[in-house]
């Protein structure tokens, strides 16, 4: 049970930071369809990167770093030059897939270090919860750290407030001089961050080897996971868990020979999230909204 | 003075037309052009490598004298069917389309193009202009089995299939027929992935198999992730399509490993020489490919991280299956539900195998679907 746990958790991880990630970008009111690029460059940089310096943590910084250039190209266009947000982030995911297939060529066959797991002094030796929560590799606990950090930023700084703002309404947060654009540059470029660590974490630690598109559709899930939690950074973790505990519950009752069929339960999650839809839509109707309101709206005044 | 540029322009006319007879003689030996459709990429180090694998020993034997074409990454549907169009129209004159669910698309082009000559790779439905080739993959899992049999503690075998469709379960039931010839104790549970490529969801699966007990693995997918996984964990496996050992040194026992170049090589030979068949109608079966271990279309790389009896059992199960002494599927064979599929002294034909929708004894639960 232990072991099945700690797989639900490792699986999650990847969702849960990207989705992260979306979420800050889709407040200041970006909808970045190119997560799933952004994870295949994290993943790619951050192993070429394990390859070259023979160290997993170098691996974390590449993966952000990889993820955030390729966020940096979408703010390019959609920020400065205005261009769709829908077929820009389409476009930079097709972008990416072929050129992470590229850069990664060189890197089929070959294989790396994972990333160590860390255990807390005392806590880890807990029975049962201590291996689950406190002996996890370090992005494990960075992510439930942004989480934190998202969640107190959003609600109580004040530059948490001004992005909302930025997201909610541009043309007033813009009027009132707040810097539209530039604060857009920043949530999309975190965006690409928490995308390209999450999916760094793919061959940094769930299979240490390259192959090309490995990604596999996760950046989608993430999408979907940031509607499912309606904006709110916490529910994510409730999100990703349910969406990685579903992926293994499957897998487990087909080991064990449960009378389910495996294609239903794989169904949940985009079931779950289409109710999720349906329910933030009920909630618009009574003018108590949660989506952003400019999200994948450009903002054309000028700075 | 009109009659005159007349003759000019005839004799010139004429010069040309001699020039291109004798440009177009000159190149009458030119290149058979060949078409290659790939699911995925090389990059995958499997099922789509072992293909690109293939294509370098045509291009190394017949160097000038092919010219090929590749399109990789082509989904199986729609596209299949533009892309596979595209690739008849360019004039390749044979076109190897590489994975099972191609059937369709294959068929619906070979129907508009009577004379380009298509090669369906794992299907099993022809016409006029398509065969199909094959691995007889399921040999390599027989021997699987037995080693696995000898090398399993807890008697619990993790199989990950891709979908439930004939030659993957073919595949899991010669993998029993060789578990029970070594253990009768041993049983295999097997998770369909639904996908053929997805490294973290093999992963995840491989993860469950181990915390389910099972301490040997054997996959029907693509990538070298369960390897990965049970090299972490300390179980064992088997590598699928190429040699994975680099993924695995401490885990891979063998990989069965898919050797399509001498059948690419056959075919376009046939091509040239005007000898390449189907076979007569109206199933065509003759002039189809479906070789393993005999034909060295499915070769097994070297026997590691195994004692040496188990070893030698390995390699009498594979000498048994090449001089043909070992017939996997013969009788008396027993389904899990204790249902008899063929009695002693019968053995189960090419057609019977394809038909397969039930695991046999030693594999739990039942095929989905």
């Amino acid at each position: 049970m232990e072991a099945l746990i700690l797989t639900i958790i490792a699986t999650s991880i990847p969702l849960l930071l990207a989705a992260t990630g979306e979420l800050i970008a889709e407040k200041s009111g970006v909808l970045n369809l190119g997560v799933e690029g952004m994870m295949l460059s994290g993943a790619v940089g951050a192993l070429g990167t394990v390859l070259w310096l023979e160290n997993p943590y170098y691996g974390i910084v590449a993966g952000a770093l990889s993820g955030m250039l390729m966020a940096s190209i979408f703010s390019i266009f959609t920020i400065n030059f205005m261009t769709n947000q829908v077929a820009t982030g389409l476009g930079l995911t097709i972008f990416a897939t072929g050129l992470t297939g590229l850069a990664g060529a060189p890197l089929v066959g070959k294989t790396i270090p994972s990333l160590p797991k860390i255990e807390i002094f005392l806590l880890s030796d807990i029975p049962i919860f201590g291996s689950i929560l406190f002996k996890q590799d370090f992005v494990a606990y960075l992510s439930i750290a942004i989480i934190i950090f998202i969640s107190f930023f959003l609600k109580y700084s004040k530059s948490g407030i001004i992005l909302r703002a930025v997201g909610d309404d541009h043309q007033s947060a813009h009027s009132v001089g707040y810097p539209v654009k530039k604060i857009r540059w920043y949530a999309t470029c975190f965006g690409g961050m928490c995308a390209g660590i999450g999916g760094a974490y793919i061959p940094l630690v769930l299979t240490p080897h390259w192959s090309e598109g490995m990604t596999a559709g996760r950046g989608w899930i993430a999408l979907a996971l940031v509607v499912f939690a309606s904006w709110i950074p916490w529910r994510i973790i409730v999100g990703a868990l349910i969406f990685g505990g579903i992926t293994i519950a499957q897998l487990v009752g087909q080991a064990r020979g449960w009378p389910i069929p495996s294609q239903l339960l794989s169904m949940m999650p985009y079931i779950a999230t289409i109710i999720a839809l349906t329910m933030i839509s009920g909630r618009l109707s009574k003018n108590n909204s949660v989506v952003p309101s400019s999200l994948g709206r450009p903002f054309f005044g000028s700075q | 003075m009109i009659k005159f540029c007349m003759r000019i322009f005839s004799l010139i006319t004429l010069g040309i037309s001699v020039l291109f007879f004798i440009i177009s003689s000159a190149f009458a030996g030119s290149p058979t052009k060949v078409g290659f459709v790939y699911l995925t990429t090389p990059g995958d180090h499997g099922w789509t490598y072992a293909h690109e694998l293939g294509k370098q020993m045509v291009e190394k034997r017949f160097g000038k004298d092919v010219k090929i074409s590749v399109v990789e990454n082509v989904p199986e549907g729609p596209d299949a069917t533009r892309v596979i169009r595209e690739l008849a129209k360019q004039g390749n004159e044979i076109i190897f389309t590489t994975s099972f669910g191609y059937m369709e698309p294959t068929l619906k082009v070979a129907k508009e193009f009577p004379n380009v000559k298509f090669e369906h790779i794992t299907g099993y439905k022809r016409s006029k202009n398509v065969a199909t080739g094959n691995i007889r993959f399921y040999e390599g899992r027989y021997i699987q089995g037995v080693v696995a049999g000898l090398m399993t503690k807890t008697n619990k075998i993790g199989y990950i299939g891709a979908y439930p469709i004939a030659e993957v379960i073919m595949g899991i039931n010669a993998f029993a027929q060789g578990l029970k010839s070594v253990n009768k104790d041993a049983s295999i549970s097997v998770i369909w992935a639904n996908t053929w490529y997805d490294p973290v969801k093999e992963a995840d699966a491989a993860k469950v198999h181990i915390a389910e007990g099972a301490d040997i693995l054997a996959q029907h997918t693509d990538s070298p992730a369960m390897l990965q996984i049970a090299e972490k964990k300390g179980a064992m496996g088997f590598g699928q399509s190429t040699d994975m050992s680099a993924f695995a040194p401490k885990a891979q026992l063998f990989a069965s490993i898919n050797n399509w170049g001498p059948y690419y090589i056959k075919k376009i030979e046939d091509l040239r020489n005007g000898t390449w068949n189907t076979g007569d109608g109206p199933n065509h079966w003759p002039g189809n490919v479906w070789g393993g271990l005999k034909s060295d279309m499915l070769v097994i790389s070297k026997f590691q991280n195994m004692p040496a009896n188990v070893a030698q059992k390995a390699q009498e199960a594979l000498d048994g299956l090449k001089n043909g002494k070992i017939n996997i599927f013969s009788g008396p064979l027993i389904d899990n539900t204790g249902k008899e599929i063929i009695p002693a002294g019968k053995a189960l034909d090419d057609g019977a195998l394809w038909g397969m929708n039930y695991y046999l004894q030693g594999v739990n639960g039942k095929v989905p679907g």
